[in-house]
């Protein structure tokens, strides 16, 4: 069987007979033009050059007119993030490699941070400073149970061997 | 220039960076004024958003003195002082021309599901943000907004985001005249939508949260009844019975993916990230709305999915609105109940912090320290 052809359907018996143009559940949000049947083709600025590498979804057909050139991809989160963008944002196999790319960037972070003579400071990134002041007593009890799980894991482990 | 850069989740500092610099003809650069951390950052700061690179600078809440234009910005002019809408919108695309500022399709080539943002992961575009002396602001000519002249710039930074997303939050809500409204989460956005909601007519706005101090605030800012769920045996069933056993006629969500308050919410969405984050806020939300009820979201939940009673939308024949907010869209209203003195914004700004001391503002913020409400930054080259 066919399907109907794009011409056909205003024959359809009956066709927008009930349409209720109020009936626009997301007004005010949404002013409705009708636009939205010219699909992308509307009128776009001229095109950012593209001078980073850019992750593009899979689910348009070209890049954003703007977009941001902060970190592009690189190491091995960045080609774990390539493989992500070969997947719709649908798919799991998008999100989770992004998710593990993020976690390796971390580590990549400090090695740059080290390679470039600094090593970084996680007290002072990790804000302790404003724990320290305001929440002392809740802090200083979760530092020591996480220390005291340190050594005890540390003892087991020792014990293992 | 000074800017925060993000080194992995709960690490962040102010380091030297590059200025930016235009890459697009309608490009401007902007010296950045104040620039608040919001409760969508904190998704950010725990690690929460795929594809958040480190070395990324987050902020998509401020105002700044326009410094350069690209060579096809019209109206603005260097020398401008301005209130920049979060959203990062062309003005021309489908969804723009129909004031869905939001969504708009020519700003973010990552992701078709969410417009551009500034400072918020590749997901959102990848664009630097404005927690930082400096930023670049695409579409100059449409998004931001020169501050009136008789306007407290601390009120005009509120109205990047947190006015905004509590007055659409409300106004998905289609509050009719004496409804009953209730607002999960007591944060900026929650009491902004708690306080905003009166603008609609409801009789009772009621909002819910577990942090006590922030209750109390709400309870005087937004003028409305303030409950804490620890407090309750079960947070749905407190809420039918304080509405006659008939159920709110509008629920609010102004928590999103990192909702306490039920166990197998959090272990499977925080813990384990089986889900996208805690959904616990619009399962409570969904659940506790009158039959043929609208539910109105505005806490932001990830891309992949989550648990959330759709069973219940479907038979209690709920509508569910959500959005990011429309900031453009809404600004010429706001600015009027601003202006007229109807509403107060800066009166939520508890912090006031140093740009350099970024490390301890977003501890602060994320533990809910020091009764602290909102924080702004402010980069020490402010004029
Ligand atoms: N849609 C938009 O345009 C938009 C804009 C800005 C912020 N947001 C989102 O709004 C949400 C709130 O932002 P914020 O700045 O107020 O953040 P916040 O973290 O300061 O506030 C969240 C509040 O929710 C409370 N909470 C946690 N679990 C709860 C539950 N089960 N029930 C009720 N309250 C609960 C927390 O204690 C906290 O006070 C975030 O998800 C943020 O990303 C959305
Ligand atoms: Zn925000
Ligand atoms: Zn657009």
């Amino acid at each position: 069987m066919e399907n109907i052809s794009n011409t056909d359907y205003q024959n359809i018996p009956g066709w927008g007979m009930d349409a209720d143009p109020d009936n626009e559940p997301t007004y005010p949000m949404k002013n409705y033009t009708g636009d939205d049947h010219n699909r992308i083709n509307y009128e776009r600025s001229p095109q950012q050059p593209v001078t980073v590498e850019l992750l593009k979804s899979n689910e348009r057909p070209a890049p954003s007119v703007v977009f941001g050139t902060s970190v592009p991809p690189s190491g091995l989160s960045g080609a774990i993030r390539r493989y992500a963008f070969r997947h719709s944002e649908d798919r799991y196999r998008h999100w989770i490699p992004l998710i593990m790319a993020d976690r390796v960037n971390v580590y990549e972070g400090i090695i740059s941070d080290i390679k470039a003579g600094h090593v970084p400071n996680f007290f002072s990134e990790w804000g302790w400073k404003a724990e320290w002041k305001y929440n002392q007593k809740a802090f200083v009890t979760k530092i020591a149970f996480a220390t005291l799980a340190a050594v005890v894991v540390a003892g087991v482990l020792k014990r293992k061997k | 220039m000074l800017a925060m850069n993000y080194r992995g989740p709960y690490r962040v500092r102010a380091e030297q960076r590059p200025m930016p610099e235009i890459l697009h003809p309608e490009d401007a650069i902007v010296r950045v004024t104040r620039t608040c951390i919001c409760g969508s950052d904190l998704h950010l700061y725990h690690g929460m958003v795929p594809d958040t690179r480190v070395g990324s600078t987050f902020g998509h809440e401020f105002t700044g003195i326009v410094e350069e234009v690209g060579p096809m910005v019209q109206n603005l002019k260097v020398g401008d002082h301005v209130l920049v809408p979060f959203n990062i919108a062309c003005g021309k695309c489908n969804f723009c021309k129909q004031g869905l500022y939001g969504n708009c399709h020519e700003s973010n080539t990552m992701a078709t599901a969410v417009g551009g943002i500034f400072g918020y992961s590749h997901t959102a575009g990848g664009f630097d943000g404005g927690q930082a002396e400096y930023v670049r602001v695409p579409y100059a000519d449409v998004g931001p907004t020169v501050i009136p002249p008789d306007m407290d710039p601390d009120d005009a930074v509120l109205l990047t985001d947190v006015v905004p997303t509590g007055y659409q939050a409300a106004e998905m809500g289609g509050i009719k005249k004496g409804d009953t409204v209730v607002v999960f989460g007591a944060g900026p956005i929650g009491i902004m939508a708690a306080r905003c909601a009166w603008f609609f007519g409801p009789s009772r706005v009621i909002i819910i949260d577990h942090i006590d101090y922030r209750l109390e605030f709400a309870r005087n800012y937004a003028k409305c009844e303030a409950y804490n769920f620890r407090s309750m045996e079960d947070p749905v069933v407190f809420l039918k019975k304080i509405t006659d056993w008939y159920g709110a006629d509008v629920c609010i969500d102004c928590v999103g993916c990192e909702a306490e308050g039920n166990t197998l919410q959090t272990l499977t969405g925080r813990v384990a990230l089986m889900q996208a984050g805690a959904a616990t806020a619009l399962q409570w939300a969904i659940n506790s709305v009158k039959k043929g009820g609208i539910v109105s979201v505005v806490g932001v939940y990830g891309p992949p999915f989550n648990y959330v009673p759709i069973g219940n939308v479907l038979n209690k024949g709920i509508t569910l609105r959500a959005n990011q907010a429309s900031v453009k869209r809404l600004l010429p209203r706001l600015i009027e109940h601003v202006q007229s003195g109807r509403l107060s914004p800066k009166e939520l700004i508890t912090h006031r912090i140093p740009l350099e001391e970024v490390s301890d503002a977003y501890r602060l913020f994320s533990s809910k320290l020091d009764n602290c409400i909102k924080t702004v930054l402010v980069p020490s080259s402010k004029a």
